[in-house]
């Protein structure tokens, strides 16, 4: 780890004053991901902003919705009682990832923009597109087990490895930005850029620009919203597969449905095929299956990642059928 | 016998402790410790350095400091096989408070280490010169090692060093080095094939025949203390001894001080009497912590700077310089006839390997003596490849091999139709199959009996993927589990008595396991003390004999200098006696420990405590170190600890995901010493083999030879969620010729359980996983 100046800002003011004034500075959330690819030399900031003291609230919106403050902890987030009520899918999804310590930490703005978990990315010795544009990607013919399947390009295919973006990807979250230009808002699938042939470039921010807050919208169906994450050990392993869904049932018609996967896609992948091809459809196996493949026609597996196809489908039908059983239900999921 | 002993122990229990007899011989008695009863043996005494560890005031390694001491840090190679051309260190030179950089270029000149089961003081995991030229040997090799006054400036610095590399094409697939396999010249000292009869023709013309291929991958060690030490060259009359000349004082996470202490004496082209080692408080071993290149780096960077220094690896650099488990490809071929019984056992196949050490994978070890085949022709090749070093980890060979043949069982019980504990029971040997011996104890069918009834075992569906609920497949496996009986030579104890109590000393180690704890009691029993009176001294090469923490040898080979010790302890003391000692005119032979002095056997009367003894002579202190009796009861009889594993697994019908619902061991590994510590050894020899068959995988990246996952995040091991509840049980029937009637229980518990997860998750999915780790896309 190079040597760095550290700075602790109270607002978002602050920070982004500082971050225009400092040469190639990193805003640290919790630092439980920039921290560690400074150990790896990956990131060599020369100066670190600590937002942690950025917003720690979770407020109503006029709306119905939440607003939430960008340092709130993912601890603090997914054990709030109105999201847990409100919008599971987001608690759940967050609770299964990481560790409890790690959670701790990490913030809603680290979070979202934590970076891949790919092996050679973390590897400096290594071949990456990513780290290094134009130098090759060595996970294509290596290790690639844990990558995209969808949204991938030949210069990389990579995940994002966050389950907490995938719930709101679901959600339709609101991003809510700060930047030396003032403030604007982005959804939440607008956030993150698919690889193409810079992935290095990996959001839509502006330098300097700056997470305030995420919102969530009133959805009510969203009470009835589940995570479901498919991973190689019970606990504390990213996925291999994830999915959030949502299901609205206008009797035995598909009123309405919010689907997003994690683990095979290079960004948090909102399922918009699936969606499209089930709402205003019966809810039956046939029109499942069918919706679920139109998006899975899509993907670009590799020999190591290959089973993420059959398993994603599984998944994605395992889950939708739950999600309409509920909703028959009309109970919770 | 004291009223407190009577209470504890029931009154027809023998209060004192004869001494030993010739245990090792045919016609030598048992060791009378191993009587059931025995005060003290088997009682769940807490560790005797619990309140240290939890209130962190025992110190490891790389908790030590010297005045002046500098850090260390490492710089590892990028490129497997090649030549340095270039190594640019002049950023990290102008950096602050480097002290320090250290290349080939510069190093001190370093003999190259005997290697360990090549020579007999190697303690090295290879061969390969230490920085002394511009080769490099494999992907992870230190190519520079920087000095600095603290540990981040010494990390700065080792990242702004640039090397450039001229690379050579390197042997890191294994696919292609299997082409080019060779049969070493041997396999832990015996033979690489072991034959009995015609096994291919017997296999060839069975009625019933499995024949297949099973594939385990590279492990890393993974202790939860990672590689470290802190040391200081001194010199002049500097060292206890007050010997001329240079010394080097080690503090070092090591599972054998003084394999390590001659090893180094040679790399340094100094005495052994001029390296001093201790190791008090080890976090984990299981085989990683012999001599790699980072202590030796270390004291060569310590004697170029001349000031102490610490060495503290990090997880990485643990993938980088220790070896791990080997892969491994793995026929199995069985024959049988209609009743199950086996007439050809065929195990055989090929395991990583490099040129310059010497640990082929030794797979077919439990082959040797599980059952009972007509015929059998076991066989390990190797593929030499550009890579670190393969080395020991937990029960190596047994634990991958038992999952291949244990496997083979199960799908041999299913082509019969048969219970796979019958098949095994049919099987049973009376005498070890391929050398012939008597079995010392083996009480396998027992374990396995009484495991099944508290398993549940007779609930299994014989039919596969038959039980549900929910998305969830349900099923029960099984398998044997084995390990070796060994006392290795070299041990010798030390034993002080004072009229306070007694200090043994040995050159052991305790790396967690529970050896300082169950020693104590071990000793206590022996000479007849309360265990508050004895103090185990251990880990410190200057203390007697020579004993390494491994193949699950410590706690026999501590147990036989200790029986060897107490022997010469009670002679001196006989000859210490007077005309008017009650003991006088008694010899050894008809002498035991008891309430803490010594007393004729079967005459209460005839007792002097080892206080009146030593008082009546004038002298504080008596102090006797003896030798170990050889290890002769390993030629006389097959000597191995056997169990059985029971695994109920569940398997996701929509994801394929494996979870393990419920796990339980029943052991038949001789007298157990201690209920508690016996217990946390195997449970986390069973944890770490739920690891090896549902996670543990190191990614070798067959294209650089680079270990790509090295770090606990993208290495799984099972976290909590991942353990189910663990039962263990035991036989707890004395093996009569070893030292307490014990056997070493610190690897059996991994091996079998590969195996009893495999059949299992057979048994709820009707899927046979041959290739480790069992992983969800191998299930869907
Ligand atoms: C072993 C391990 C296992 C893990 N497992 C999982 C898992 O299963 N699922 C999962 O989803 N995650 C997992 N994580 C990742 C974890 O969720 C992230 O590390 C964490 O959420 C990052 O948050 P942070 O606040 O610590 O971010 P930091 O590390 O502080 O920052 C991450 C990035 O965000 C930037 N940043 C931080 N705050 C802001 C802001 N307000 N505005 C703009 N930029 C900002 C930083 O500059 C940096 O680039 C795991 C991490 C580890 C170490
Ligand atoms: S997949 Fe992406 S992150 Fe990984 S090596 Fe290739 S370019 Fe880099």
């Amino acid at each position: 780890m190079n040597a760095f100046d550290y700075q602790q800002v109270a607002d978002s003011e602050q920070a982004i004053e500082q971050a225009v004034r400092s040469r190639r500075a990193k805003y640290l959330g919790g630092g439980t991901n920039l921290v560690d690819l400074m150990r790896e030399t990956v990131e060599r900031p020369q100066a670190l902003i600590d937002v942690t003291r950025l917003s720690r609230d979770i407020d109503e919106t006029a709306e119905g919705g939440l607003i939430i403050g960008a340092a709130v902890t993912n601890s603090a987030l997914a054990g709030d009682a109105r999201v847990r009520s409100r919008y599971p899918v987001l608690a759940r999804a967050i609770l299964s990832g990481a560790s409890a310590q790690i959670r701790n930490m990490a913030t809603v703005g680290g979070n979202l923009l934590q970076r891949t978990r790919c092996a050679y990315f973390y590897d400096v010795a290594a071949r990456c597109n990513k780290r290094e544009p134009g130098a090759g990607c060595d996970a294509l013919e290596g290790f690639h087990r844990y990558h995209a399947i969808l949204g991938t390009s030949p210069s990389c295919i990579a995940t994002h490895p966050s389950d907490m973006a995938v719930a709101l990807a679901a959600l339709d979250a609101r991003i809510h930005l700060r930047g030396p230009e003032g403030e604007r808002q982005l959804a939440i699938t607008e956030l993150h850029r698919e690889p193409g042939e810079r992935p290095d470039l990996e959001t839509e921010l502006q330098p300097e620009e700056l997470i305030v807050a995420v919102e969530l919208p009133p959805l009510p169906m969203a009470a009835r919203s589940n995570y479901r994450k498919v991973r190689d050990r019970a606990s504390y392993a990213f996925a291999l597969v994830s999915v959030a869904s949502m299901v609205e049932l206008d009797g035995e018609t598909i009123q309405d449905v919010r689907l997003a996967l994690g683990g095979v896609g290079t960004k948090p992948w909102r399922a918009l095929r699936v969606e499209a091809a089930l709402r205003g459809q019966p809810a039956t196996e046939a029109t499942i299956a069918a919706a679920v493949d139109a998006e899975l026609t899509e993907a670009r597996p590799l020999p190591g990642n290959a089973f993420k196809v059959e398993l994603a489908r599984r998944t994605l039908i395992a889950e939708l059928s739950r999600r309409i059983a509920d909703a028959r239900n009309g109970g919770e999921a | 016998m004291s009223a407190l002993d009577k209470e504890r122990s029931g009154d027809n229990q023998p209060a004192g402790v004869a001494l030993a007899g010739d245990y090792w011989r045919p016609e030598g008695g048992p060791d009378p410790l191993s009587e059931k009863g025995r005060i003290g043996i088997g009682a769940p005494l807490s560790r005797v350095d619990g309140a240290e560890k939890v209130t962190g005031s025992a110190r490891f390694a790389g908790e030590f400091t010297f005045e002046g001491m500098v850090y260390a840090a490492l710089v590892y190679s990028a490129i497997a096989n090649g030549r340095i051309l270039n190594i640019d260190r002049r950023e990290a030179e102008a950096m602050g408070g480097v002290v320090l950089v250290m290349t080939h270029e510069n190093a001190p000149r370093l003999n190259t280490p005997p290697v360990f089961l090549r020579s007999p003081n190697g303690a090295a995991g290879d061969d390969h010169p230490i920085m002394q030229t511009d080769r490099v040997h494999w992907n992870g090799q230190p190519v520079a090692l920087v000095l600095a006054e603290t540990q981040e400036q010494a990390d700065a610095a080792a990242e702004s060093i640039r090397v450039d590399y001229a690379a050579e094409p390197a042997m890191t697939d294994f696919e292609l080095a299997k082409t080019h396999a060779r049969r070493p010249d041997n396999v832990l000292g015996g033979p690489a094939e072991i034959t009995v009869g015609d096994a291919d023709a017997a296999f060839e013309a069975a009625a019933h025949q499995i024949d297949a291929t099973y594939t385990t991958p590279r492990h890393n060690h993974n202790a939860i203390e990672p590689h470290a030490l802190t040391l200081v060259w001194t010199t002049g009359d500097g060292d206890e001894s007050g010997r001329e000349g240079e010394t080097l004082r080690i503090h070092d996470a090591s599972q054998c001080v003084d394999l390590a202490v001659a090893s180094l004496a040679e790399v340094f082209g100094i005495e052994t009497s001029q390296i001093h080692i201790t190791s008090p408080f080890v976090g984990g071993g299981f085989g990683g912590k012999a001599l790699w290149q980072h202590q030796i780096l270390a004291a060569a960077a310590a004697k170029l700077a001349d000031r102490p220094v610490r060495l503290a690896l990090s997880r990485e650099g643990v993938y980088r310089v220790v070896g791990g488990r080997a892969c491994t490809e793995q026929r199995v071929a069985l024959g049988a006839d209609e009743q199950g019984r086996l007439q050809a056992l065929i195990h055989s196949g090929i395991a990583a390997m490099t040129q310059h050490n010497n640990l082929p994978e030794p797979f077919f070890q439990a082959t040797k003596c599980l059952y009972a085949a007509d015929h059998i022709r076991l066989s390990i090749d190797v593929a030499d490849m550009q890579m670190l070093a393969n080395t020991f980890m937990r029960a190596p060979g047994e634990s991958v091999g038992s999952f291949a043949l244990e496997s083979a069982l199960d799908e041999l019980a299913d082509q019969l139709g048969m219970d796979p504990l019958e098949l095994r029971r049919r099987n049973e040997p009376e005498r070890d199959p391929t050398s012939g011996l008597a079995f010392s104890s083996r009480h396998l069918l027992e374990a396995a009996r009484s495991g099944a009834e508290r398993f549940g075992w007779s609930e299994r569906s014989a039919t596969p993927a038959s039980r549900h609920e929910g998305e969830w497949q349900i099923g029960l496996g099984c398998a044997t589990a084995t390990y070796p009986y060994i006392r290795m030579p070299g041990a010798a104890a030390r034993i002080t008595l004072t009229p306070d109590g007694a200090t043994v000393g040995i050159a052991a180690h305790e790396m967690g396991m529970g050896t300082a704890t169950v020693q104590t009691q071990v000793a206590a029993a022996r000479l007849g003390l309360p265990v508050e009176k004895i103090a185990f001294h251990y880990g410190d090469s200057h203390l007697a004999g020579s004993v390494l923490a491994g193949g699950s040898q410590q706690t026999a080979a501590i147990g036989g200098a200790v029986i060897a010790a107490q022997r010469a302890l009670v002679a001196e003391l006989l000859a210490l006696v007077g005309q008017d000692s009650p003991l006088s005119g008694l010899s050894p032979d008809e002498i035991e420990c008891r309430n803490e002095g010594l007393g004729a056997i079967g005459n209460g009367s005839r007792f002097e405590t080892y206080a009146q003894i030593l008082a009546r002579a004038g002298q504080s202190e008596l102090s006797v170190q003896a030798d170990a009796a050889g290890s002769e009861e390993l030629a006389n009889w097959s000597m191995h600890s056997f169990g059985t594993i029971f695994c109920e697994a569940g398997v996701n019908s929509v994801t394929g995901e494996v979870r393990i619902r419920r796990l339980l061991g029943s052991f038949d590994c001789g007298r157990i010493l201690n209920t508690k510590t016996a217990t946390s050894q195997f449970r986390g020899g069973m944890i770490m083999g739920l690891g090896l068959a549902l996670m543990e995988e190191t990614l070798f990246d067959p294209r650089s030879g680079r270990v790509m996952n090295p770090s606990l995040a993208d290495y799984h091991v099972p976290v909590q969620m991942d353990v189910p509840e663990i039962e263990v049980m035991w036989t707890d029937i004395p093996d009569p010729h070893t030292p307490m009637g014990a056997h070493g229980i610190g690897e059996i518990g991994i091996t079998g359980v590969g195996a009893a997860v495999a059949n299992a998750v057979y048994n709820a999915s009707g899927k046979r996983i041959r290739d480790l780790p069992i992983t969800l896309d191998k299930l869907l």
